[in-house]
């Protein structure tokens, strides 16, 4: 009865949750080709508040070409893609300057979106990230898996509702790991939508119920 | 959109701007070599063109084809670093206001660059010239007319981004574009001794709003393009 009652209450905020807001993404008819070869043809992606999109495939399927266009770095042959909230993108490049301290990446990220500065809010995330110690060093002198958890802060303070993540756990450890899914967990508990390129299955590597897949063939 | 979130946007675009230069300065800051470069070579380019050709009036038409040659020197390194290491792409996908971000690097690129030949002007044309006749003129020139090289160097660096090792490249797409700023850059300073150099100076401002106006939404173009494979 109790279990029952909390379901209802659920669902009854899922349904103004719908009824509020719009999908976070929403894309009709993707098609793209490229060196002759199809990648996909005629797909559709809807991005709900909430949502987990894995996006499967083999090496060269189509997978970043696919989060790429999502995130508006490259343009499809044919289809639309309608975004109704603010992105963050997670790609095979980290997206950080060298020269700079993770620190200092993550000031000049925030500024970017227009949003003031607050040093505190950066170093709880890169706390979190277990990079407390390394906020001051130079990204030159990170490791591989410690410029991969320098990176994730981004998602951490950005607070956009999308994340468009392309293989998020490259060269990260087995804590690294465990923390993806657990942003992720708590980003889709606040509200977020993710689309997801992973090699291993989300369903073998975390606890992320429910999501949907997409294979690219 | 209402006045007050009008003001809060545009505080945001300033604070942006001031963001992108602190950022631009603390990474020359910490590859000082390499900003370092265009201006020996400016100033290495003086010495040999006072030892070997150009001693007398043709100096001010030396410093500004060595003005031209620094320029295009430091922009060919404008924004490969930011594309290789990923920074690019982040400054694309939130472009709310791409046009800022990019003023904030051309700002840090004209102090690093531009100003501090401006600056060096003078010392050079008292080393090709042998004095510091219409030295104003010359800095007058020199300050109007490197914000517009650094702007069409940038637009030419936005282009060649993609390409991989592209110095030459992008010599010959900006080196015609240069001309009109040489012509009255060396314009202003040849009619200096007659006192009417102030028709090539206007020019050169003309040449700089324009400049300043256009580049930015060219490089944005440019640099989204850029990273279509």
């Amino acid at each position: 009865m109790g279990v029952a009652a909390v379901v209802v209450v659920k669902r009854e905020h899922l349904l103004t949750e719908a009824l509020e807001r719009t999908p976070l993404l929403a894309a009709t008819g993707l098609s793209c080709t490229v060196a002759g070869r199809c990648l996909f043809h005629s797909l559709d992606i809807t991005v709900e508040a909430g949502a987990l999109i894995e996006v499967r495939g083999v090496n060269g399927s189509g997978k970043s070409t696919l989060l790429r266009g999502l995130a508006g770095l490259q343009r499809f042959q044919a289809g639309q893609v309608t975004r109704h909230a603010a992105i963050d993108y997670l790609g095979h490049k980290a997206g950080l300057s060298e020269r700079l301290t993770p620190l200092e990446n993550a000031r000049w990220q925030l500024a970017q979106r227009g949003r003031a500065v607050d040093d505190r809010i950066v170093q709880q995330a890169l706390a979190k990230v277990d990079l407390a110690d390394a906020s001051w060093e130079l990204c030159t002198a990170l490791s591989a898996g410690q410029l991969r958890r320098a990176a994730l802060v981004r998602l951490i303070v950005g607070n956009a509702p999308l994340w468009l993540l392309d293989e998020p756990l490259t060269a990260l450890d087995q804590e690294g790991v465990r923390l993806v899914w657990q942003l992720i967990a708590e980003h889709r508990a606040r509200g977020g939508g993710v689309v997801c390129a992973t090699h291993g299955s989300v369903q073998a590597d975390g606890d992320c119920h429910p999501f949907r897949a997409i294979t690219l063939a | 959109m209402n006045p007050q979130a009008q003001v809060a946007c545009r505080q945001a675009d300033g604070s942006t701007m001031l963001a992108q230069l602190r950022r631009d300065l603390l990474l020359t800051v910490r590859a000082r070599s390499e900003a370092a470069n265009p201006l020996v070579f400016f100033v290495l380019g003086v010495l040999l063109l006072s030892l070997g050709v150009a001693r007398g009036d043709s100096g001010g038409g030396a410093i500004w084809v060595l003005a031209l040659f620094a320029n295009i020197l430091a922009a060919d390194g404008m924004f490969q670093r930011d594309a290789d290491d990923g920074t690019l792409e982040q400054l694309l996908i939130h472009r709310r206001a791409l046009f800022t971000p990019i003023f904030g690097k051309l700002a840090a690129h004209w102090l690093l660059v531009g100003l501090p030949i401006a600056v060096l002007g003078p010392f050079a044309a008292s080393v090709l010239q042998g004095s510091f006749a219409n030295v104003e003129t010359l800095l007058a020139s020199l300050l109007l007319g490197t914000p517009t090289l650094a702007c069409i160097g940038a637009i030419g660096a936005a282009l060649t981004v993609g390409t991989g090792r592209s110095g030459l490249l992008l010599a010959i797409l900006v080196m015609p574009l240069y001309v009109p700023v040489l012509i009255f850059g060396v314009g202003a300073s040849a009619v200096a001794a007659s006192g009417a150099a102030s028709f090539p100076l206007l020019m050169l401002a003309a040449l700089l709003v324009a400049a300043i106006t256009a580049a930015p939404f060219a490089i944005g173009k440019a640099l989204a393009i850029s990273q279509e494979y």
